[in-house]
């Protein structure tokens, strides 16, 4: 059991190659493998889950080995509680978007070897306690989706893939820079990210730059590299159109999972390693600009016709309830913020592969296009009712527990912030069941009389989600015990920062 | 105050969410198999059931002191961070308990009306699925011990309404109205929430960071004097739930979801839009009555936007001709009655009418129910008449109720009514003012009232000739809850005679554990003044009794023309009430148009600025690489093609000298070398 996370890790890896020495043509086999190289790892990740101490504070199933001596690189692997989270979100996410992925049909083998590729980069950057290591990972799960996007995508496929990662690409040249600053101001020169945040009382407070210390300025740089992925305003906007191009299941990864990166990546490093620097930040970077996204992704996916348009804004703004509870240092705001981190994940997920489900049959996506499909897909619409009244945030459902974590938490902090972001209640049911009602009810489109029910392998993609949905409402704290200890711990060195900091002024 | 720790209440919200899950997922399988009946027992055992636990839980508070009638059935931890601690946990205490006997009684009642009203529908089995989700949702609201578990239900409750008011998704209508009231009472569920937060927040800043009901009242002294934003927190914490209220309870501003509620089924407008859900304001703050009290400012607003609420909404309900519509509105203003009490301080007497309410006007909608049904669905009065004979029952039942709403002597509602009446007069926080809008609003709803009875049941058949051959009486799984229900009209009022007539006022003394902090009216203040409260209520008797004989006057002599009363001031007036005052086009515009409005603007925003600049940066760049190559190719590279083309040119002119002549190369030296030696000499 050391190795889990290894095994976790580079298992697809292993999928990954043996696919490539399969003969293109046996798709199924294919398939099957992809499939069968993702299950272990969730079946680990359910062993973790039960094995997790929650009390413990720090790293564990830590593994540890010199990987470049020369300049201190490490292979160093471990989880605490805001990364436990999200592997087992990922390694759960992946077999369902294999399954998801069931209906390609073109270059299967290099589709699922890309794909395996990917799981290998995500569930890395969650384990990575070297940040060589992680910038490894981040920038190995950029090149398959690029790929992954500019084949099997839409129409748009070459203008989205490109937008995507270039734009994540100057992300993450700022992070690199800022990394590279870290190792060397670090005696003896390091890139382990537990030092580095041993390290973070360490910076000079002097100003070098308009006023802007040194901490100061590499938040800022890697604020950005994260705040792309999230997407936060106003670097977002290469989500909805990568989203539109994307295959359902690339969708899915990319909400369900990467776009957590962002917020991962802040909690992990800016929150960890520049401490004051985030208790200075955090109101106008995290709070404000949090509270525009829940508001501005709202408004912007109401006036939307395409179905996955909209998804993608209502992902934006609910990526913004993580930024405002995250900012405001209160034990439900941070366990709020996480909490809707792995939340959106399954909720966003079902919700892309419900618009894969019509989008195969009807092969297009205009909401006003559709109409009554409730008479002629009824399962389907009862799985859509799910999906969406959780996306609403509908008390009972997971959504809900983390959303008023998060409003709550920060209004202790900002009351007037969140009387604004909580006012997006009205807006996000407003444009959640006028979409229902375009879609799924009213008379029902002759065109679509003849739509065939959701079929099993789609059910068995979103029923599973559904049930973590149902159960996280009711039982929120089989998350929250395994993320509050390690969340409490940060906010109390973000916040023993702040107060050194004004002691010091 | 002691609490009894039990494990069976926990079985009352269960049981009808056992029903709804088992209808929700096998309903379909089972209506196919065993038609409606086995669907209808599914749906109605558990809230008969549920019934049966709630009066033994009555039975069980009764056995108990007074001061410690408290049941509390904690099932299992739910939210528990930092100072934040929400329990799943259910509270049986006098109010909630009196809330749950209606809720499983009139509610049981309903789902048996519905087996029969039902009939045929194919999607049976998902009414009755969302019925008893829903009373799983309403009893969730009234028995959770804490705001959070609330909350749970408050939204449940709405999640329920839109499902059931779309019941008949197929048709815009339907599911626009229930759009209309989930949105509508998601703003009050904004409010709510951040009421919640200012609670839980103030409280925590004072070491006692608490949720359930008990710990907040135990520690809603130590809030007495924070402020907030330069208010004092219990005013603005009241003044969020009652944005909640105004949401659910269908209160001025937001009351327009309820009459468009009315295209649910008829057993949903009953159960729902007048029974249980819209009385779940007046709950609430029958609830958290502690925090109220301690916020004159807010129980100001309470009482002025209920009083201005059942004034405003009778004169509305004056000129529909929609059946259902008549009682939407009567509704909307019996809610701002019980709003008045709540505002005066008057917990028990708002409690009161609650209850009342809850007997006639869900016989009432039943009875427009069977009335539609024996109708053909036709629900305009003015095609209505003559019904009495056909179907009398219905008639009255249907009679029996609307006696009681009009506030007749010893019926139900005479006896909850004059109590707010005397309490909106009387009370420490009342005034004339109330009283007089209050009567003047019971004159109007006795007016309306028997308008519709009259114009539905006497009278000349208006139907045409094929709706009336098929009129006919509904059957017993509709007729007796209507009888039931008309009998609760006549009887539950006698549960509070006041004092000055002789009674013992049996529910005031049931609920006194509960309602420690209110404003007791004049009798516990030692001025009551037993002469006045005969005199006013002769005088709201008196102004009843003249609406009638107003409704009597129009349409059952005929005497006066309704028409010549609608022409009066050029129509204007009548329009303006027959259009709702025009407040739904107003929000239409100004709200959902603005709202719109901004959306695709920020849309556009979005797209052709934000991703403008995006894509602007990607053209400029290939600009200036498109430039810089150019400039490469024409500049650096012209240079140094410059530079090889002239080192090429000089050297085609030099290589003349490359003669490869040996005598040439001699005389060159030669020539060289004599140069230099003169040059020497010199």
């Amino acid at each position: 059991m050391d190795h889990v996370l290894s095994w976790m890790v580079f298992l697809p890896l292993l999928g990954a190659a043996v696919i490539l020495c399969l003969p293109s043509s046996a798709h199924n086999l294919i398939k099957q493998t992809a499939l069968a190289f993702t299950l272990p790892p969730l079946l680990l990740g359910i062993n973790l889950f039960q094995s997790f101490d929650r009390g413990a504070e720090g790293f564990q199933y830590v593994v540890r080995a010199p990987w470049i001596a020369s300049y201190n690189i490490d292979y160093f692997v471990g989880v605490d509680g805001i990364s436990i989270s999200m592997v087992l979100l990922t390694v759960l996410l992946c077999p369902i978007c294999i399954l998801a992925s069931w209906g390609i049909n073109k270059a299967v083998k290099g589709y699922f070897a890309l794909f395996l590729l990917l799981d290998v980069g995500m569930t890395g950057v969650f384990v990575a306690l070297d940040f060589f290591l992680f910038y490894i990972f981040w920038e190995v799960m950029l090149l398959p989706m690029y790929f992954l996007i500019g084949i099997w995508g839409g129409p748009r496929k070459e203008y989205a893939a490109i937008k995507f990662f270039l734009y994540t690409l100057a992300g993450s040249v700022l992070m690199l820079v800022a990394m590279l600053y870290l190792y060397f101001s670090a005696d003896p020169h390091t890139f382990d990210m537990v030092k580095l945040m041993a390290l973070s009382g360490s910076y000079s407070q002097d100003p070098v730059f308009l006023g802007l210390t040194t901490q100061h300025l590499l938040w800022l740089a890697l604020f950005i590299g994260f705040a792309i992925k999230i997407p936060a305003f106003p670097f977002h906007t290469w989500l909805p159109d990568a989203h539109v191009e994307a295959p359902t299941a690339i969708s899915v990864i990319l909400a369900g999972v990467l776009l957590k990166m962002g917020t991962y990546g802040i909690l992990r490093i800016n929150y960890g390693m520049l401490p004051e620097a985030t208790a200075d930040f955090a109101f106008w970077f995290l709070a404000v600009l949090g509270t525009w996204n829940i508001i501005y992704g709202a408004l912007c996916a109401m006036a939307q016709t395409d179905l996955k348009k909209l998804v993608a804004y209502s992902s934006i703004s609910h990526m913004g309830y993580v930024m405002l509870g995250m900012s405001a240092f209160t034990p439900q705001g941070i366990n709020g913020a996480v909490l809707q981190m792995f939340n959106h994940g399954t909720v966003t997920a079902m919700l892309f592969l419900l618009v894969g489900v019509i989008y195969d049959r009807a092969h297009h996506r205009d909401i006003n296009g559709f109409g009554g499909l409730a008479g002629v897909m009824p399962v389907y619409t009862g799985v859509t009712a799910l999906a969406f009244f959780a996306a609403m945030g509908l008390p009972g459902l997971s959504a809900f527990i983390s959303e008023v974590l998060v409003l709550l938490g920060a209004w202790q902090a900002y009351p007037g912030l969140t009387i604004i972001a909580a006012s997006a209640v009205v807006l996000t049911a407003g444009y959640m069941l006028w979409t229902m009602q375009r879609v799924w009810l009213g008379p029902t489109n002759e065109k679509y009389v003849g739509l065939s029910e959701i079929n099993a392998r789609e059910l068995a993609t979103l029923v599973p989600l559904g049930v973590i949905v149902v159960v996280l409402g009711v039982y929120p704290h089989a998350v929250l015990d395994l993320i509050n200890t390690s969340l409490l711990k940060l906010n109390d060195v973000v916040l023993s920062a702040a107060s050194t900091a004004v002691a010091l002024r | 105050m002691e609490l009894t720790p039990v494990s069976y209440i926990r079985w009352i919200p269960a049981l009808p969410l056992i029903g709804a899950v088992l209808n929700g997922f096998a309903g379909a399988g089972i209506q196919r198999r065993f038609g409606e009946r086995g669907i209808a027992i599914l749906a109605c055992a558990p809230v008969l059931l549920a019934f049966a636990i709630s009066v033994q839980a009555f039975l069980h508070l009764l056995s108990l002191e007074p001061e410690s009638r408290f049941l509390l059935d904690r099932v299992a931890g739910w939210i528990d961070i930092g100072t934040m601690k929400a329990d799943i946990a259910f509270l049986v205490d006098p109010l909630s308990c009196v809330m749950i006997l209606v809720i499983t009684g009139i509610g049981g009642l309903i789902h048996i009306y519905a087996t029969g009203y039902m009939h045929g529908d194919q999607a049976f089995w998902r009414f009755f699925a969302f019925l008893n989700l829903f009373t799983f949702a309403m009893l969730t609201l009234v028995l959770g011990d804490n705001l959070l578990v609330m909350f749970v239900g408050w939204e449940g409750v709405g999640l329920c309404s839109f499902a059931l008011i779309g019941f008949w998704w197929t048709d815009h209508k339907n599911t626009s109205a229930g759009n209309k009231a989930f949105i509508v009472n998601r703003v009050g569920d904004f409010g709510f929430l951040l009421g919640i937060f200012l609670i839980f927040w103030s409280l925590d800043s004072q070491g006692h960071g608490a949720l359930a009901f008990r710990d907040i009242q135990h520690h809603a002294g130590s809030i007495a004097d924070m402020h907030f934003w330069g208010w004092p927190v219990a005013t603005l914490a009241t003044l969020f739930l009652f944005v909640g209220a105004t949401g659910k309870s269908a209160q001025i501003p937001l009351y327009v979801w309820l009459p468009d509620a009315m295209q649910g089924p008829t057993p949903v407008s009953a159960l729902i839009h007048a029974a249980t859900m819209v009385t779940a304001g007046v709950y609430m703050i029958a609830r958290m009555n502690f925090l109220f009290a301690m916020a004159p400012e807010t129980l100001a607003v309470v009482a002025g936007i209920g009083a201005a609420t059942a004034f405003f909404a009778a004169t509305i309900g004056l000129v529909q001709n929609d059946i259902k519509r008549v009682l939407a509105y009567s509704t909307v203003s019996q809610l701002g009655y019980m709003f008045i009490a709540m505002g005066v301080g008057a917990w028990t007497a708002g409690v009161f009418h609650l209850v009342t309410h809850d007997f006639f006007k869900a016989c009432l909608f039943l009875g427009s129910g069977s009335v539609i049904h024996g109708m053909s669905n036709e629900q305009d009065m003015r095609k209505m008449g003559g019904l009495r004979t056909k179907m009398p029952i219905t008639f009255w039942t249907f009679l029996i109720a609307t006696l009681a709403i009009a506030g007749t002597p010893l019926t139900a509602g005479f006896f909850s009514k004059d109590e707010i009446l005397w309490k909106a007069w009387s009370s420490e926080y009342g005034s004339p003012v109330l009283w007089v809008i209050g009567v003047a609003g019971a004159g109007m709803t006795a007016c309306y009232m028997f308008r519709q009875v009259f114009m539905t049941f006497f009278g000349e058949c208006r139907a045409d000739p094929e709706v009336q051959d098929h009129i006919h009486e509904s059957p017993f799984a509709m007729t007796m809850p209507l009888v039931v229900l008309a009998a609760g009209s006549l009887l539950v009022g006698f549960l509070g005679v006041p004092e000055f007539l002789g009674g013992s006022n049996h529910f005031h003394a049931w609920l006194a554990p509960v309602f420690e902090h209110g404003a007791h009216g004049g009798a516990h203040h030692g001025h009551h003044d037993v002469a006045m409260e005969w005199t006013l209520m002769m005088i709201s008797v008196a102004v009843a009794a003249t609406g009638v004989f107003i409704a009597y006057l129009f349409y059952f002599r005929q005497s006066f023309s309704a028409a010549r009363v609608a022409a009066i001031g050029g129509g204007g007036p009548y329009t303006l009430l027959l259009n709702k005052y025009y407040v739904d086009e107003i929000y239409n515009f100004v709200v959902i148009g603005g709202t719109l409005l901004i959306s695709r603007f920020l849309a556009w925003f979005d797209g052709a600025i934000v991703d403008g600049i995006v894509n602007a940066t990607a053209a400029i760049t290939r600009r200036v690489s498109a430039f810089n190559g150019m400039f490469d190719n024409r500049v650096v590279d012209a240079l140094v093609n410059l530079l090889a083309n002239r080192t090429y040119a000089l050297g085609t002119r030099l290589r003349h000298v490359q003669t490869g002549g040996i005598n040439a190369y001699l005389y060159v030296i030669v020539g060289a070398v004599t140069v230099v030696l003169l040059a020497r000499l010199m």
